[in-house]
């Protein structure tokens, strides 16, 4: 176990040395005192945790570590995401995973608002509540909301599907809800067991996904998500 | 890009140590707003009928006390007056109107910063960790302090368009964002009487927040108009003699964090600025909800 501790070395030195460890290292990295872009662009596998509350960009441009957060995170944690998970045992504030390609950013406690925004096939999975605007403009990749999702959820939705355990206060524009398909069901289990969030049931979410009524992103005919 | 904090006690006991907790708080900001700082203290409230003035001279070394004196013959009133880098603190039973009518006349040069029973403002061009100390704002005592680092974006770069703006008694507020209506309301705040001292947008809201209270309205109910008839990006932070609060709008894009305590209120645009508080590991810490009015009162 290597332990990098925030008092002690600035945020370009903790990355730097990160980049350097061998894939597989275990990592503990002590006092973040909500330091932004911790973990950030690593490119291979390492198991992070960070113990303490983190400020933004948290594991963004990720493409392979598992980091754990022991407390809080800002802005845009998971940001640009390819790879790799990012557990969060607290809240997340605004935009969690944000544009993330790939790997699965999962909140314990509840994301501010704009969470999943731009999400370009990466996973977001959070146990409790989602602010205003979550999942807006999202192009792939799925969202899971435990609790409730506050206003305009999945505004200009492209190809991503939000599944949300308790009530939606408000759907965007060209979002609409769904019914449940099996696959459906098979998604948000995977979804569950990932996040151990086992609070949600499967059987009891709803889809929320693009009525492509303002649906203009078909340049690339045969595009596949 | 600007950033904002703010701390209002809870706990006496920790009033001596006002200027000591903002001004880490004040200097972490410093990457969200490089160019200029500000910071409204309250604190050694002075009794009704007594004021505080906090004047900016254009230069060091200003020759304060003839001013004093000159001030105190005109008025007939007691004058003192505490000389601090460019800027001095005014205090004085004069009426307001009469006060503000012989400095100018006597000082047009002297600038009025803000003025109140309760607060002081220091601000200035620079980067905030200069500013704090070139005020000695780490060794002010005080119940409640607001502060904002400033990255301009759409007026001047000079002390008078930094934050606080302060336009009533004890009022001061800081503003993290943009407003694209303000001429509007500019305009139709001018039409009816009220002065503005710059082209900054967030002086009119901080123009037309005082501009409802002197018309009765309450703190909570000017910011509930604040939402109705400004449109832009914001979060707000207010203080008054007696209350603290925070609004940001329907969008939330600015951001904004509380802290919450036996010991006090804090809020920052950045959770890091409140890191090193007393008692934080332990505080309530939550994002305040678009167009939600957090206000608390001592």
């Amino acid at each position: 176990m290597v332990t990098l501790s925030c008092s002690e070395l600035s945020v370009t030195e903790i990355n730097r040395t990160l980049r350097g460890l061998p894939a597989g290292t275990a990592v503990r990295i002590t006092d973040p005192k909500g330091s932004h872009n911790l973990a950030v662009g690593l490119r291979h596998h390492l198991a992070v945790v960070v113990d303490g509350n983190a400020g933004y960009y948290l594991g963004g441009l990720c493409d392979g570590p598992d980091v754990t957060v022991n407390g809080f995170v800002g802005w845009g944690v998971g940001e640009n995401l390819m790879r790799g998970t990012i557990r969060v045992h607290g809240n997340a504030s605004e935009c969690a995973g944000a544009s993330s390609h790939g790997g699965a950013v999962v909140v314990a406690g509840d994301a501010s608002s704009r969470a999943g925004i731009s999400l370009k096939g990466g996973t977001v999975v959070v146990a409790g509540d989602v602010g205003h605007m979550s999942g807006f403009m999202a192009q792939a990749g799925t969202i899971l909301v435990g609790g409730d999702a506050g206003e305009a959820l999945g505004d200009s939705l492209y190809e991503a599907v939000i599944y949300v355990g308790g009530r939606v206060r408000s759907l965007g524009a060209d979002a609409r809800v769904e019914d449940l398909t099996d696959d459906d069901l098979l998604r948000v289990k995977k979804l569950v067991e990932l996040s151990g969030f086992d609070h949600v049931d499967p059987q009891n979410v709803t889809r929320v996904a693009s009525a492509k009524q303002l649906y203009n992103f078909d340049a690339l005919k045969r595009q596949r998500y | 890009m600007c950033g904002i904090v703010g701390l209002h006690l809870k706990d006496q006991a920790l009033e001596t140590r006002l200027g000591e907790l903002l001004t880490p708080m004040l200097v972490a900001l410093t990457t969200r707003g490089p160019d200029s700082a500000g910071i409204a203290l309250y604190g050694s409230e002075l009794p009704e009928g007594r004021g505080k003035w906090s004047l900016r001279a254009p230069h060091e070394g200003y020759a304060w006390q003839p001013l004093a004196d000159r001030l105190a013959a005109e008025l007939g009133a007691g004058v003192e007056i505490r000389p601090n880098a460019d800027t001095a603190v005014l205090v004085s039973e004069a009426a307001a109107a009469r006060l503000l009518d012989r400095l100018g006349a006597a000082a047009p040069e002297v600038r009025v910063v803000g003025h109140g029973r309760a607060m002081e403002i220091y601000k200035d061009v620079g980067d905030p960790a200069g500013i704090c100390a070139r005020y000695g704002i780490a060794g002010v005592a005080g119940y409640q302090g607001v502060g904002h680092t400033r990255m301009a974006t759409e007026s001047a770069v000079t002390t008078d368009h930094s934050h606080p703006f302060a336009p009533a008694a004890d009022l001061s507020l800081v503003h993290n964002g943009s407003f694209s209506n303000h001429a509007t309301l500019r305009r139709r705040l001018a039409d009816e009487g009220v002065a503005f001292q710059t082209d900054n947008d967030s002086e009119v809201v901080a123009c037309y927040v005082a501009d409802r209270m002197a018309k009765g309205d309450d703190l909570g109910d000017a910011l509930r108009m604040v939402l109705k008839e400004f449109d832009g990006f914001f979060t707000l932070l207010v203080a008054t003699r007696t209350q603290f609060a925070v609004v940001r709008d329907a969008f939330a894009c600015k951001p904004a964090v509380i802290a919450q305590c036996d010991g006090y209120v804090a809020m920052a645009s950045e959770y890091h600025a409140l890191a090193a508080l007393p008692g934080i590991e332990d505080a309530e810490v939550f994002e305040p909800m678009p167009e939600e009015i957090h206000l608390w009162s001592r």
